[in-house]
């Protein structure tokens, strides 16, 4: 009963949200804002065009190495800093500091380094994911009770091993938060890109529809990447709860 | 200076160090990256030519009312959806998402709405920032002890006076946090918008000095506004720790 009350009460605040853009739309203009309904529709005709499967494939592209990139070099950067305790002394109020920079106002200098390809979205995508997926690592790996490295230490495993067998799978569940937040912002940080300089990509093509005011197209890219992150977070933190839950 | 801290000096400064070298070797190119030694004098060149001044004020002022209009609205939603458990319940599911999706994304649209001036850009930043907010302070209020509410009843205070005196001190180290979290996503929030498009502002001037090729004014801006979001992120940090201690050393 009271799971039904709250779904409803859910879909209440989703159809509010709805009629905010509907009024949005009646005091902005058709122009400058589309009513959801013709949104919708237009949705429905412009997600299997050639042109948004080609922007949508370049930005899907750029994003995933851009998370493999950030998933490799942050967990590498967490281990070392979770296990080495004065590497992560030193280094931990640094990357605190780094990950609370605007990291836009480097972008250029990606560019400038890596050019204006696929490769500088990589770069700049990864730079985001990097640093939570770091930070939660180290912290994970801390937490982990010292009685495991010693069994670990008694049983003469190696570095690797060590790693592997023992270091990993204790702090999965909160490696796990880092991943899905190196996800989050991984994802901003192509988008973002994109929308600075690129000539492929869903970030840029909004910020194309910008310039040539097409604001249904504008609004439909934004919603479509609105659910994808949604979804893909929920599947992540879906997942994240079996993982605490097993441990 | 601990031991830990004069380590972590060495490493910043080796790193700058080889990236001077790097740089006046030729291993990296001055088209490419400025020494950061060439980036501090013509950042001082350009703070003393007063050529900033106006930008700078334009920019940080936004972040200001960005950051203000963040923690007081969120401070003022997050007791009233605190009040209302129902209602609560019914949006809880979008705060869980809503950093999960890309916010930034609606900055065009708020352009083609607004037109291009300062007003969408701090709409951008606002959203950004005042859902950290609105979570801390409803965790906040949560972590208040039930007897503190009692305490409240006891001396017959009014709703708002309970919210001033009593809720509003015992729920600060988390309203902090949210703070903390207002002032980093606003500042980013804002300099992205400027950087993207926008009539004037630092960000735009990064922007601008990048097509042009122009180096020295790039990297100057830049060092300007690290510097910035640094020192003002290590003095709230500073002020965290510091109450954190008092708070403690008080008990123990």
């Amino acid at each position: 009963m009271t799971a039904t009350r709250r779904v409803t009460d859910t879909l209440i605040v989703f159809a509010l949200i709805l009629l905010v853009w509907q009024i949005l739309h009646q005091i902005a203009g058709a122009t400058a804002l589309p009513a959801p309904l013709p949104t919708m529709t237009y949705l429905v005709h412009m997600v299997p065009t050639a042109r948004f499967a080609e922007n949508a494939a370049a930005t899907l592209k750029a994003f995933s190495l851009a998370l493999m990139t950030a998933y490799a070099i942050g967990l590498a950067i967490g281990v070392w800093l979770g296990a080495h305790r004065l590497s992560g002394a030193v280094g931990e109020p640094i990357l605190v500091v780094i990950y609370s920079l605007p990291k836009i106002t480097l972008y250029p200098v990606v560019l400038l380094i890596f050019g204006l390809g696929i490769s500088g979205k990589v770069v700049f995508g990864a730079m985001h994911g990097v640093l939570p997926v770091a930070l939660l690592t180290m912290g994970a790996i801390r937490a982990i009770p010292p009685v495991y490295l010693r069994s670990a230490q008694i049983l003469h495993l190696s570095p690797w091993q060590t790693i592997t067998t023992v270091l990993l799978p204790a702090a999965l569940p909160e490696v796990f938060t880092g991943l899905r937040i190196g996800f989050t912002v991984t994802l901003l940080g192509v988008l973002l890109g994109e929308m600075f300089a690129s000539k492929l990509g869903l970030g840029s093509m909004i910020m194309a529809d910008m310039s040539l005011a097409q604001s249904e197209d504008m609004v439909t890219v934004a919603i479509v990447l609105f659910a994808f992150a949604a979804i893909a977070n929920a599947v992540l933190i879906w997942i994240e709860h079996r993982l605490h839950r097993k441990v | 200076m601990t031991r830990v801290g004069l380590i972590r000096i060495a490493v910043i400064a080796a790193a700058f160090g080889a990236l001077e070298l790097a740089c006046r070797l030729g291993f990296i190119k001055h088209q490419v990256i400025i020494p950061p030694s060439e980036m501090a004098t013509a950042l001082y060149g350009l703070l003393v030519s007063g050529a900033l001044n106006a930008d700078i004020q334009r920019t940080l002022g936004i972040i200001a009312i960005v950051i203000a209009v963040s923690i007081v609205l969120g401070f003022i939603l997050g007791l009233v959806i605190h009040a209302l458990p129902r209602v609560r319940e019914a949006i809880e599911p979008f705060f869980a998402t809503y950093y999960a999706v890309p916010i930034f994304i609606f900055y065009p649209v708020l352009i083609a709405i607004f037109g291009l001036s300062p007003i969408p850009i701090v709409l951008i930043g606002v959203a950004t920032a005042v859902v950290a907010m609105i979570i801390a302070t409803l965790t906040g209020l949560d972590r208040v002890p039930p007897v503190l509410t009692k305490v409240a009843r006891v001396h017959r205070l009014g709703k708002i006076a309970t919210a001033l005196t009593l809720q509003l001190p015992a729920a600060a180290p988390y309203l902090f946090t949210g703070v903390k979290l207002s002032v980093s996503y606003g500042f980013i929030a804002v300099i992205a918008a400027e950087f993207i498009l926008s009539p004037a502002g630092l960000g735009r001037d990064i922007s601008d000095a990048y097509t042009d090729f122009n180096n020295r004014r790039m990297y100057a801006l830049i060092l300007f506004l690290l510097l910035i979001a640094t020192i003002i992120n290590s003095a709230l940090h500073a002020l965290d720790v510091r109450w954190a201690e008092r708070r403690t050393g008080g008990r123990s």
